[in-house]
């Protein structure tokens, strides 16, 4: 570990790593709930163009990414908004376009071997000055997780919902897709743009697994961010691999065990909760009788029959 | 004298180049108590979601307290029961988490939860018996348990007017009859209930006006029985109570 941080860029990757695990899934948890899985994926796709401007400009990668990005994520939104059937295709035109640009310009730049590095991650070539940008986006989405988060949470929960209690509900819809636009430039360096919405989604489908509420959900999934993404660094540095594929195969062996731990905790709470006399003796021998796969629909079933139980003799 | 909560005049709405909505005339009253019947696709949830703002309207125009949807500010008036517990894309919430954001439209942003608002949590959740469940995922309970999660929500927010659809919609009897002591709780302290409805069930003696609809028109209307002064009243004490409550 110490030789680790006796390495100028290994001490700001794990800075950054830091940043990464915290920011991507505070808001992908709102993304998952809105059922965008795929936006950081997309907008990481544009996000080469960026980084291929930059490049060919002269100017910092990462200023290019954050530009084109945000634009990117403006686009994307209001192809959201304004059509419901063709939309989907707009976005992956919107998609491949920016991949495909952002390749053919980084090729002209550098002859493509840098292109690697910033669609898989690589982290020794991360300075200070990317540091402080870093930092200053990953305060700038945590600040906006906070401040909004309730208005975030209903307009996820449901649109009308949003609506129904005078929420802007267009101006919360950009802001959701800048602030994953601006997660996207801070963990490409670290984690390459094609890898950038795993960190997203990954850690908030794990935690999902384990909690029982939205902040739980929320808090629990940055935890398994920073482990998976400092984890995963120091692998990549130990083992000479690229962080990106690291960072995201960590996070989804951290997401299988979740998802493990979870078949067991529900069906402890469902014990735990079981009435004594009722329901529950029936589906205790079904979830005897299957294998693990059906053991989940079983506990549910279990706790549906407890709920329905519990909802007569309130109601009564 | 006060606007009334909701008031259309020659509402039209067009989804999908259909007019579902074709020329409503509608005042719902303070104290009223108003269930919207009608057959599937008469555009029942379709006017409710008009009359809150939701869907713009087409032709017409539409007021809640004296204003126009995108001109309305005090949105902590009016709280909406919606038909179901939206799922999203599957993240977990508690049942504490959902009833609380009914509470968004009277927070600030800047701030945290205050004491005032926890309070209008716990007294919601005690008004549908889910104290007990409240740190319980929303998506694990019955069919009948969402329901009172979504009321709660409503309530929250300490509304005047509360509007629900269909809330007995795959709801067994048992919750039916609590939804209605509910019902009667917040009648009684004289807010305005505006329901969509299939029957009225043990809901009727709660309801003071019924509207027809067929085919986006009202084809008849009801007075069960007049809007006791008294309510009027009461909605004016419950508003005193709640700015006597934020000051405190």
């Amino acid at each position: 570990m110490t030789d680790v941080l006796s390495y100028d860029f290994m001490r700001i990757a794990l800075v950054m790593a830091i940043l990464i695990g915290l920011t991507a899934p505070a808001i992908g948890t709102f993304i998952v709930q809105r059922k965008l899985s795929l936006l950081g994926d997309g907008i990481g796709h544009i996000a080469l163009t960026g980084i291929g401007l930059g490049l060919l400009t002269g100017t910092s990668p990462i200023l290019g990414a954050l530009v084109v990005t945000v634009l990117g994520a403006l686009a994307i939104e209001l192809l959201r908004a304004r059509s419901r059937s063709g939309g989907d295709v707009a976005l992956a035109l919107l998609f491949y376009g920016g991949l495909a640009g952002g390749a053919l310009l980084t090729q002209a730049q550098s002859g493509g071997s840098s292109l690697q590095s910033y669609l898989f991650g690589s982290i020794s070539s991360v300075t200070m000055g990317d540091l402080y940008v870093v930092a200053g986006l990953a305060v700038a989405v945590l600040a906006i997780v906070v401040v909004f988060g309730r208005d975030l949470f209903l307009l996820c929960q449901d649109e009308e919902l949003a609506r129904a209690a005078g929420l802007r509900v267009r101006f919360l819809s950009v802001l959701i897709a800048v602030t994953a636009a601006v997660t996207v430039v801070i963990a490409m360096r670290a984690v390459g743009l094609l890898l950038v919405g795993a960190l997203m989604i990954i850690p908030v489908a794990a935690a999902q697994q384990l909690a029982r509420g939205f902040r739980a959900t929320m808090l629990s999934a940055m935890v398994i961010g920073v482990l998976s993404a400092v984890s995963g660094l120091l692998s990549s540095f130990q083992y000479d691999l690229q962080p990106g594929p690291s960072i995201v195969l960590l996070a989804l062996v951290v997401f299988l065990a979740a998802v493990v731990a979870g078949a067991v905790l529900r069906r402890r709470r469902a014990f735990a909760t079981r009435p004594a006399p009722g329901g529950g003796p029936e589906a205790a021998v079904e979830t005897g009788a299957h294998g693990t796969a059906a053991q989940e629909t079983a506990v549910g079933a279990a706790a549906r029959v407890h709920a329905e139980h519990e909802a007569e003799v309130l109601g009564g | 004298m006060t606007p009334p909560p909701f008031a259309m005049t020659g509402g039209r709405v067009r989804l999908d180049g259909r007019e579902v909505l074709a020329g409503i005339d509608l005042v719902v009253g303070p104290g009223d108590v108003l269930a919207l019947t009608g057959p599937n696709g008469s555009g029942k949830s379709t006017l409710v979601r008009a009359l809150l703002g939701v869907l713009p309207l087409s032709g017409g125009r539409t007021e809640i307290y004296g204003r126009a949807p995108a001109r309305f500010r005090d949105w902590g008036r009016v709280g909406y029961v919606p038909q179901r517990l939206p799922m999203g894309g599957g993240v977990p919430a508690t049942v504490r988490e959902v009833v609380a954001s009914g509470r968004t439209a009277r927070q600030s942003r800047w701030r945290p939860a205050s004491a005032a608002d926890r309070a209008a949590i716990d007294r919601a959740l005690a008004a549908v018996g889910l104290t007990d469940r409240a740190r319980d995922s929303a998506h694990l309970l019955s069919g009948g348990q969402q329901q009172r999660v979504l009321i709660a929500r409503a309530l929250a927010g300490e509304p005047d007017v509360i509007v629900m659809d269909e809330p007995n919609a795959g709801v067994d009897a048992g919750n039916q009859e609590a939804l209605a002591r509910t019902l009667g709780m917040l009648t009684g302290e004289g807010r305005t209930v505006l329901l969509v409805l299939h029957e009225l069930g043990p809901l009727e003696p709660l309801i003071t006006r019924t509207v027809r609809l067929e085919n986006g028109r009202i084809a008849a209307e009801t007075r069960l029985r007049t809007t006791t002064t008294t309510g009027a009243t009461a909605s004016e004490q419950t508003a005193s109570e709640q700015t006597a409550g934020s000051a405190a």
